[in-house]
């Protein structure tokens, strides 16, 4: 074979691994695992020199020394003898303690502020429509600072605003009853977890029934009742084994009762008018998603508004809402480290403190990532199950 | 037979009366739009209520009891506001700690902005060509003007701050993390298995934690990940973990925006020879753009937003600022007053964002109806 006619094959072959889809593909995969694989020596090389030159030593051990820090409230047993890897979990408990609070607190306002921006009154829908403004274009960030300015700008503990006589608030926060439990107090809590059983249990039985035989029943009200009236009948019957201890004023403080720090109650309070805000529009949206024919049918059978919204419109309108409510969800957890400028000793927070003392960076960073990335893949997941179930059932 | 005259009815048209008093007119209307049934009342009373007990307090505490001028916070004497503060801070909450004879040049790059957004936002630019080509240049011309050089004094990017600090940050975020987002987005869809998984990672992985531990990373870790002797600008870090923030959301807005445009729409580009950019450009991404636009402008506003977390890892952007100075002795619990100054900025600027991304939506909303 002549010289030409191979060196032109070869530049044939190289011209059509490029060009051939599947080879190119290849070809490019092979470049960027190689750029990765690249980069990944590149920092692993400058980390190993800048550990050794600084002296620094690497590995989860530290997390079993002692914290030497306070901790304001844990909710679980802690004290500056505790180890790192307990501070930790007492702030991974305050994030969850927030966000859960603040999931609650956003979407009830959500759903409230969601339905009253539809509503026919001129008033109140500019009012609705002026706060979600207002709120969603400004940043979370300065919404925790203001509320918690306001919060440690209240009179001082002298001069404590009474609620009632039972609540105090003041520039510590606001103190309120706290419960004390007698031994009784565990069938309770029994009664409530049956009563909560029963209540399914016949909540399903009924909408069974309603679909064999058409017949309602009211197992809302029933539910309530079980859920309610049946723990509370123990609770009275057995002598009422839970009391409530009311704070006392004392001359420079208060006795008894639980103190709710400004901090807890600034972070919640923003990130629930802030997620609130967000939610709305979306609760919107999926309300006006729901065709128009869908309501005028629901009227045309005789039903009453009331109704329509219950059983007709919010069903439809939850499939449209579950997937980015999923979202707000999370981004409200996130936004719960910002905690750390107002002094709220959540994960990241703690987090922080932790990192200054010992040193070790990138374990705390590595462990905040890996917390935040299983907390939101646990909740996308689980709303992804919920999303299936409703999902719309088509032929 | 005589016709016998109906009593009940006229010979001639009957003139036309005007509609109930209650039904036309401010009272037809307060009675459809704010009492038409018991509980719409209530609400309005309600509503009413709400109004009287905040807003006339508010404005007799902001404006007419309102202090404008003194030395400090003991010169406000008042019930109302201090608004004191704005006298002599106003310069350091727009520029930071910019030398003050050099201001002018972040005006500058302010004013020039304009003309540089004006061909991608308006639809009627004279000579909208050549403005595309200032546009490009904008961003090195922004540069070199707040950071000098060339005959232009030297100013270090640790002096910028207040809101210029956080339109630098939030305008760099902005243009980088588009065109980042739609290469993320489309390596998610992309056939090719690596390119697929790494987008995935990456973008799961940016999107599960939030931006402050990102930030933490940037001021903490990569001074470990890189050589001792590069070091990385404050200003510029921040840039990027914006960036990788935002493109992470928008890849997964755009991909949205993707998934709805039809088969067809990618079989017809195959069918007509296109290679894969060229269909991308040409026939797929113009739809899902258009599509995504509400998306895109929301993450953009989350993105301005978020430039206040910079304080966090020590810069000034105008909050770091606000809270400084209402911790300081001369000014200390003036926060209402700072705190109410400083979300009007980012309400200006990201209620006109969202303003202007409705509008856009109309005009694009090119659907038979």
């Amino acid at each position: 074979m002549p010289q030409t006619t191979r060196t032109n094959d070869d530049w044939f072959q190289f011209r059509r691994i490029l060009t051939d889809e599947r080879s190119r593909g290849i070809v490019i995969q092979v470049l960027v695992v190689l750029a990765i694989v690249a980069f990944i020596a590149f920092i692993t090389r400058n980390t190993l020199i800048n550990l050794e030159r600084s002296g620094l030593t690497t590995g989860f051990g530290f997390l079993a020394d002692p914290a030497f820090f306070d901790i304001n409230q844990p909710l679980i047993e802690y004290n500056s003898q505790s180890s790192f890897a307990r501070a930790l979990l007492v702030g991974l408990l305050n994030t969850l303690l927030v966000s859960i609070l603040g999931i609650i607190g956003a979407t009830i306002l959500g759903f409230i502020a969601g339905v009253l921006r539809l509503s026919k009154n001129w008033l109140i829908s500019r009012l609705v429509t002026a706060y979600v403004e207002f709120t969603r274009n400004v940043p979370v960030l300065l919404q925790i600072l203001f509320w918690w300015a306001l919060l440690t700008g209240l009179p001082k503990v002298r001069d404590s605003v009474s609620i009632a006589d039972t609540a105090f608030l003041n520039n510590r926060g606001l103190r309120v009853p706290g419960p004390i439990t007698e031994p009784g107090f565990m069938w309770v809590l029994i009664a409530l977890a049956i009563g909560i059983a029963a209540a399914v249990v016949i909540a399903r039985w009924a909408r069974k029934r309603q679909d064999l035989t058409g017949q309602t029943f009211p197992s809302g009200l029933t539910g309530l009742g079980l859920i309610v009236a049946f723990p509370v009948l123990v609770h009275l019957a057995l002598g009422q084994p839970l009391d409530w201890e009311i704070p006392e004023r004392t001359r420079f403080n208060f006795r008894g009762g639980i103190n709710i720090t400004p901090e807890l109650i600034a972070l919640w309070l923003a990130l629930t008018t802030y997620t609130g805000a967000f939610i709305s529009e979306i609760v919107r949206a999926g309300i006006l998603s729901v065709s128009r024919g869908q309501s005028e049918a629901a009227f045309a059978l005789g039903l009453r508004p009331n109704l329509t919204m219950r059983k007709i419109i919010l069903p439809q309108a939850l499939r449209v809402i579950i997937p980015p409510l999923t979202s707000q969800y999370l981004n409200l957890t996130k936004n719960s480290s910002l905690a750390i400028v107002i002094g709220f000793q959540d994960l990241v927070s703690i987090g922080g403190s932790i990192l200054n003392q010992s040193g070790h960076s990138l374990e705390i960073v590595a462990i905040w990532m890996a917390i935040y990335l299983s907390l939101s893949l646990a909740t996308s997941a689980y709303m992804n199950w919920y999303n299936k179930r409703i999902a719309l059932v088509e032929r | 037979m005589t016709h016998e005259p109906f009593h009940r009815t006229h010979d001639d048209m009957l003139s036309e009366r005007p509609a109930p008093l209650a039904t036309v007119g401010v009272l037809g209307w307060m009675r459809a739009n704010l009492f038409s049934s018991l509980a719409n009342t209530a609400l309005t009373i309600l509503a009413i209520y709400l109004l009287w007990i905040s807003v006339p307090p508010f404005l007799q505490w902001a404006i007419f009891d309102g202090q404008l001028y003194g030395e400090d916070r003991f010169s406000c004497t008042g019930d109302g506001a201090c608004w004191a503060w704005l006298d002599q801070r106003i310069g350091q909450f727009l520029y930071g700690f910019y030398p003050s004879e050099e201001t002018w040049r972040i005006d500058l790059a302010l004013v020039l902005l304009f003309p540089a957004l004006a061909p991608w936002l308006m639809e009627n630019v004279p000579g909208k060509r050549y403005m595309r080509w200032f546009s490009v240049a904008y961003p090195f011309i922004a540069t070199f003007l707040l950071v000098g050089g060339f005959g232009l004094t030297e100013v270090s990017t640790d002096d910028l701050g207040g809101f210029s600090l956080n339109l630098v940050v939030g305008l760099s975020g902005i243009v980088l993390s588009l065109p980042v987002g739609i290469l993320l987005a489309l390596g998610r869809q992309s056939r090719l298995p690596l390119i697929r998984w790494f987008s995935v990672i990456f973008i799961e992985v940016v999107r599960g934690v939030p931006l402050i531990t990102l930030l933490f990373v940037s001021n903490i870790i990569l001074p470990i990940f890189l050589p001792a002797d590069v070091a990385l600008n404050s200003v510029v870090r921040v840039i990027v973990m914006i960036t990788a923030f935002a493109s992470a959301y928008m890849a997964e807005v755009i991909r949205g925006g993707l998934q709805a445009i039809p088969k067809g729409q990618y079989e017809a580009a195959q069918a007509m020879g296109l290679g894969y950019w060229q269909s991308m450009r040409l026939i797929i991404l113009p739809q899902a753009l258009k599509i995504s636009i509400p998306g895109i402008v929301n993450t953009f506003i989350g993105l301005f937003k978020d430039t206040t977390l910079v304080i966090v890892i020590g810069l000034f952007d105008i909050l770091g600022i606000a809270r400084a100075m209402v911790s300081n002795p001369d000014w200390l619990g003036l926060s209402s007053e700072t705190y109410v100054f400083v979300s009007l900025f980012f309400f200006v600027v990201c209620y006109a964002m969202s303003r202007y991304s409705m509008s856009l939506e109309r005009k694009l909303d090119t659907d038979q109806r």
